[in-house]
């Protein structure tokens, strides 16, 4: 491959667009996918074919479109005139009504809040190629970034461009990625590697699953630049079995790649080799942990072990390795492409770029955002997100998972940034948002993410195979309203040491759901002692 | 370990034995290829039992107790056989935020199984997810491998009735 090649690629891509009067997206992502997406793709074929549009006018599946809740999601491009809730037997309004005018009962206001607030890099593709074919993620400048990176950067000027952007690790822990990879590049050895955590545990969080299944390639592009900045020749993409759609895809994506010489050896006719395998989770929350996840590669059971050393000293096999997220390898390939300072530019001092959140729980458009840092959770679950559905009161937004908190509505005019929300006792986490309502009770969430723990704790560490379990029982007594004041000052005691002495970040974080609960909603627990007083 | 892996016999006649012997050459019969062999063990035979874990240790030259150790460690591999019809009900946060809890139940009390287990005449397993990431469409859940979203209790109880 070279440049002219991709350059070709890139206009053959245009000049078939152009020769196409419109083009029809129908989102294939595994939300739509449930409700029967392929099918409305299919009869919208034949319904053109009929028609004797077939010619003129293109239909393609594309990657998630946002608003999963009023899926599938159907819209006619250039004018992005977008329709909702899509199914064969209706198909025909999207064919009937090609050109403007006439409004139907299942259009899509596509200059809605929802989409116009969203600031999209990671999700720029999302929505409007063909997640399977290669040519489409050409068009969108697709590998232009591995190209300048090889021949116009050595590897010292990618990691310093990286460290200028302010990107920081995407996963939950914030830690700022131009530094893991020098520290990566610095590191002695001539093997190293390349991993790509794609084993999204957290309940409540479908950002990555999203992004590999709408945009697989962005991910090795990604990849590709994170080791030729740091050399390494070998990628794992660590990705969890529940998700079958993204699987196949990024086989498809990988196999497209080498074929055209994008991955493979001797990348763009430079002495760049670089090669990425797949490997499966098994369902353990536990492997989203770095050292875990390397466990669980090489064939073993996923426990942590203590750090250091870290994986960017000794990792896969004892050598250095190189693990980030894959929303932060989704940012990769567009820094490089518009300049680190570009993307400074966006969101708060300490955050920079976006952040993709998976709006979920009670609220109207559930779906898939990207917006910059620094948004108010306000704007984000009352303008994006609609607010709450049947005129219900909004209680608490749950961010960061098993490991997050639960931020009441006091706060919610913070600005989300890595840091505001730690102050809060929650955590950026992955990006999962679960709206709750007045109906929720906070101590039955609380016991909900602690059974989690429990159960997902490797039992590798005393304080969190035990300390977990003894948090749940705790909890149970409260939510039979069996609890006393001493069992509230035991609970404190108990988070406190799991968090202090547990091994890794599953243990330590565990405690958070029970502590921001027990910060901003006391009262409900002492509700529940008290209920026991009374009866007495 | 040897020099060269020992060629070890799959213990029955059983064609699909065929595809687990491809997954352990593509990766040379290498121990870290355990995974996806128990991967394609329980996507061939749908479960993983006693006679293919001693099967793998072999071929792979692993330990049978650390087979087992990471047989069990993981949610996904399931030593006990399946139902004829599998029911996935997704316990994720935003799912369980909107009343999976009590699709569960309702299930768990019509057919008298319990989460994780399958009904006595072998008819339906019903299994419970961390989170299957259809979280915009919850509560979701998976009726033999096809994922079903904003599920009511009515609805999840006509799926099943078709299964009886």
């Amino acid at each position: 491959m070279t440049l002219e090649e991709l350059q070709e690629i890139k206009a053959g891509e245009e000049l078939a667009r152009s020769q196409k009067k419109k083009s029809i997206h129908v989102c294939v992502a595994a939300g739509c996918m449930s409700q029967n997406a392929e099918a409305v793709l299919n009869t919208i074929e034949g319904q053109l074919k009929e028609k004797g549009l077939a010619k003129e006018i293109d239909v393609k599946g594309v990657g998630c479109m946002g608003l999963c809740a009023a899926g599938p999601l159907v819209s006619i491009e250039p004018e992005n005139r977008m329709f909702q809730e899509i199914n064969p037997a209706n198909a025909f309004l999207v064919t009937d009504n090609l050109e403007k005018g006439k409004k139907t009962t299942n259009d899509l206001a596509s200059d809605s809040p929802f989409f116009k607030r969203q600031y999209k890099i990671v999700t720029e593709n999302c929505g409007v190629i063909n997640p399977e074919r290669i040519e489409e993620y050409i068009a969108f400048d697709g590998y232009l970034g591995l190209y300048t990176v090889l021949h116009d950067l050595d590897q010292n000027e990618v990691v310093q461009n990286l460290i200028k952007s302010g990107l920081r690790g995407r996963g939950g822990g914030g830690y700022p990625t131009g530094l893991k990879w020098s520290t990566v590049a610095k590191a002695v050895g001539s093997k190293k590697y390349v991993i790509c955590n794609a084993d999204e545990g957290d309940p409540g969080a479908f950002m990555d699953r999203s992004v590999l299944e709408s945009d697989p390639h962005r991910i090795l592009e990604g990849m590709a630049i994170a080791a030729y900045a740091i050399g390494a020749d070998e990628g794992f993409i660590y990705v969890r079995a529940e998700y079958p759609l993204a699987i196949s895809r990024l086989k498809v994506a990988i196999k497209q790649a080498e074929r055209k010489g994008l991955l493979g050896n001797n990348i763009f006719g430079t002495t760049f080799n670089f090669t990425i395998s797949i490997r499966l989770g098994a369902g353990a929350f536990v492997c989203g942990e770095e050292t875990a996840l390397i466990a669980s590669i090489e064939g073993g059971r996923g426990t942590p072990r203590p750090r250091p050393p870290y994986p960017a000293e000794s990792g896969l096999w004892g050598k250095p390795t190189l693990i980030n997220n894959v929303e932060t390898f989704a940012n990769i390939a567009p820094i490089i492409r518009k300049g680190a300072d570009w993307y400074a530019s966006i969101g708060t001092e300490t955050s920079k770029g976006t952040k993709v959140f998976a709006l979920a729980g009670q609220v109207v458009n559930t779906g898939l955002i990207e917006v910059p840092m620094g948004m108010s959770l306000r704007e984000i679950i009352f303008d994006i997100g609609g607010g709450i559905p049947g005129g219900r009161k909004f209680k608490a937004v749950q961010t960061g998972g098993p490991s997050g908190g639960c931020i009441p509505e006091e706060f919610l005019d913070i600005k989300v940034d890595y840091e505001s929300l730690t102050k809060l006792g929650s955590i950026m986490g992955s990006g999962g948002m679960i709206v709750m309502d007045e109906n929720s009770n906070m101590v039955d969430v609380a016991r909900y993410f602690m059974e989690f723990c429990m159960s997902e704790s490797c039992g590798k560490c005393v304080p969190c195979r035990v300390g977990t379990a003894q948090i749940y029982d705790i909890l149970t007594k409260f939510a039979e309203r069996r609890a006393t004041e001493a069992d509230l000052t035991l609970l404190e005691e108990l988070c406190d040491v799991v968090r202090n002495t547990s091994l890794c970040g599953l243990g330590q974080s565990s405690p958070n759901p029970v502590l921001s609960t027990l910060k901003y909603f006391k009262h409900e627990y002492m509700e529940r002692i008290q209920a026991e007083v009374n009866q007495e | 370990m040897p020099a060269y892996p020992v060629k070890v016999q799959p213990p029955t006649e059983d064609k699909r034995w065929g595809l687990v012997m491809a997954t352990m050459k593509r990766h040379g019969y290498q121990s870290n290829a355990m995974i996806e062999t128990l991967h394609t063990v329980q996507e061939s035979f749908g479960f993983l039992d006693d006679d293919s874990l001693r099967f793998v240790s072999k071929a792979l030259n692993v330990p049978l107790s650390k087979v087992y150790g990471v047989a069990t460690f993981y949610h996904f591999f399931t030593l006990k056989p399946q139902g004829k019809h599998t029911c996935v009900i997704c316990m994720g946060t935003a799912c369980y935020v909107k009343g999976a809890g009590e699709l569960m139940e309702t299930i768990a009390k019509k057919y008298n199984v319990h989460p994780g287990e399958t009904t006595d005449d072998g008819n339906l397993s019903l299994v419970t997810a961390r989170c299957i990431g259809a979280c915009g469409l919850a509560p979701a859940g998976v009726f033999d491998g096809e994922v079903n979203g904003k599920l009511t209790v009515a609805d999840t109880l006509t799926k099943l009735t078709k299964w009886e």
